[in-house]
């Protein structure tokens, strides 16, 4: 369970994040939605370390994260699995060097045990026979899945995602949400996503959290996201006809 | 100045949460071959050619009779050791590991790969900049060294074949009043030049944001700001070794 506490984070004199606090509950696909600019990325990036927030606190496990000594900071990290938005593979690896890197840097495993771990791993996400190819040499749908076996080849207790189907196809893209709802709930991990992808929102949205305007404005599931009766979450929700049209059946 | 900490502290940053040991030998493994023995083409080339020019040139303007032509051989030597294998080379070295050095972790840091090392709870400058500096103290010094010998080589081929000085004469002047220290000179400007690029280089791939444009404006910026570091060093350790 990830555990947030009133968190603000500014950049100079932008106000990005105002006093946030949710819960992210384990074995739970926990999405993060609003429009572009509106401080998704930037919360995860607080989430996971990667930006200092101004103040507030977040707590992993009940463990504080940003007050956390180096050392308890570094078990954290090592915890946590991300998928970013474009993959962020090694380009000079192979799949299975990318794969395996985690292992090879955080753990005193064996070798035949490391590859037996990430063939496991790249078979879960359906990639078999994929290990000597580059990144370059794969499709985005690919490479995203090769960054979602490099998450959770350390046996992550915590998986993030920063749009995982940006510049991806719709069937591609329900492929991708399926395999990070079913890895949640096999592994029973903390997921969070962010997302601005109605289709992720109504396929794996278990738990949701819409941000606009620097502050958390709503907070459900997908099935109440449609009677939220907050204009902001309206707009955003039936921004597209195909929403609207199912809105009004 | 707020560059100047702000380097200051990415060099401090090195050493702290280090990864194993064993992990930084392969990686500086790497690292020599890819800032060492890939340049040796470059640097073997254009020192044998600065050699083989310098001896052209230093005959061209010694007309004075009283002066003997072993003096080209000398000053051919000193010029060499001094200056051209040590300072040229880090020019040139500045342009292709430099470049190459900022390139590549900048397209690391604008495609995220350096994030995703520090969510595994990996210091990533440690991991991706210390090797590198590594080894490029390891590679410099030797490609001075070999920048010296080509260089004096290439004096020798342009003596022999340009006829402007008997070889005889050119051997002569490189064993005339031969101070050893020049040599530890230039091998301490060799560590000092071999840091500054691979540092500053690798300061300004680390911190490159944007895309790609900020990438290959943070390789020229590496290139210039290493050159004058370069050149402002060069002349503060020439004051502190060679003036007495």
């Amino acid at each position: 369970m990830i555990e947030v506490k009133n968190l603000v984070k500014s950049f100079d004199d932008k106000v990005i994040l105002d006093d946030v606090s949710v819960t992210f509950e384990k074995g739970k696909t926990n999405l993060i939605i609003g429009a572009s600019g509106s401080g998704k990325s930037v919360m995860l990036k607080n989430i996971v370390g990667l930006f200092k927030p101004d103040s507030g606190d977040i707590l992993y496990n009940g463990r504080d994260f940003i007050n956390a000594h180096r050392d308890l900071k570094t078990d954290i990290r090592r915890e946590i699995g991300m998928l970013f938005q474009g993959g962020a593979l090694f380009d000079s690896m192979t799949v299975e060097q990318n794969i395996k890197f985690p292992l090879d840097i955080l753990t005193k495993m064996p070798e035949d045990e490391k590859l037996d771990r990430v063939n496991f791993c790249l078979k879960r996400v359906k990639l078999e026979n994929t290990n000597k190819q580059m990144p370059s040499e794969i499709s985005g749908g690919m490479q995203k899945r090769v960054g979602i076996a490099r998450a959770i080849v350390n046996s992550s207790q915590y998986l993030f995602c920063d749009e995982p189907n940006s510049g991806l196809d719709p069937v591609t893209s329900i492929k991708i949400d399926r395999l990070l709802a079913e890895i949640t709930e096999e592994y029973q991990i903390t997921t969070v996503i962010v997302t601005h992808d109605m289709n992720s929102v109504m396929e794996i949205g278990e738990y949701i959290m819409f941000l606009s305007n620097s502050h958390k404005l709503w907070e459900g599931n997908s099935d109440e996201i449609m009677q939220s009766g907050v204009q902001e979450l309206d707009e955003f929700v039936f921004a597209n006809k195909m929403m609207r049209k199912f809105r009004d059946q | 100045m707020k560059s100047l900490g702000k380097y200051l502290l990415f060099i401090s940053s090195l050493f702290k949460n280090r990864e194993s040991f064993k992990t930084y030998v392969k990686l500086t493994f790497e690292e020599c071959m890819l800032v060492g023995i890939n340049s040796i083409v470059l640097v073997g080339l254009v020192s044998l050619f600065i050699g083989a020019v310098s001896t052209l040139q230093t005959a061209f303007n010694l007309v004075n009779p009283l002066i003997p032509d072993s003096v080209v051989g000398l000053v051919v030597r000193d010029l060499t050791i001094l200056e051209l294998a040590p300072t040229i080379t880090a020019i040139i070295f500045a342009g292709k590991v430099g470049s190459s050095i900022a390139g590549n972790l900048g397209t690391m840091r604008i495609t995220e790969q350096i994030d995703a090392l520090e969510v595994m709870g990996i210091n990533s400058a440690s991991y991706l900049v210390l090797p590198k500096i590594v080894g490029t103290l390891i590679m410099y010094p030797l490609l001075v060294i070999l920048a010296g010998v080509l260089a004096i080589s290439g004096g020798f081929l342009a003596a022999k074949f340009g006829g402007v000085v008997s070889t005889a004469d050119y051997f002569t002047g490189l064993k005339m009043d031969f101070n050893q220290f020049t040599v530890t000179f230039a091998l301490i400007k060799s560590v000092v030049f071999g840091f500054l690029v691979s540092s500053i280089s690798s300061y300004m791939g680390f911190f490159t944001k944007g895309g790609a444009l900020e990438v290959g404006q943070a390789s020229t910026r590496a290139v210039t700001v290493s050159c004058i570091a370069i050149l402002f060093s060069d002349f503060i350790l020439a004051q502190l070794l060679l003036v007495r």
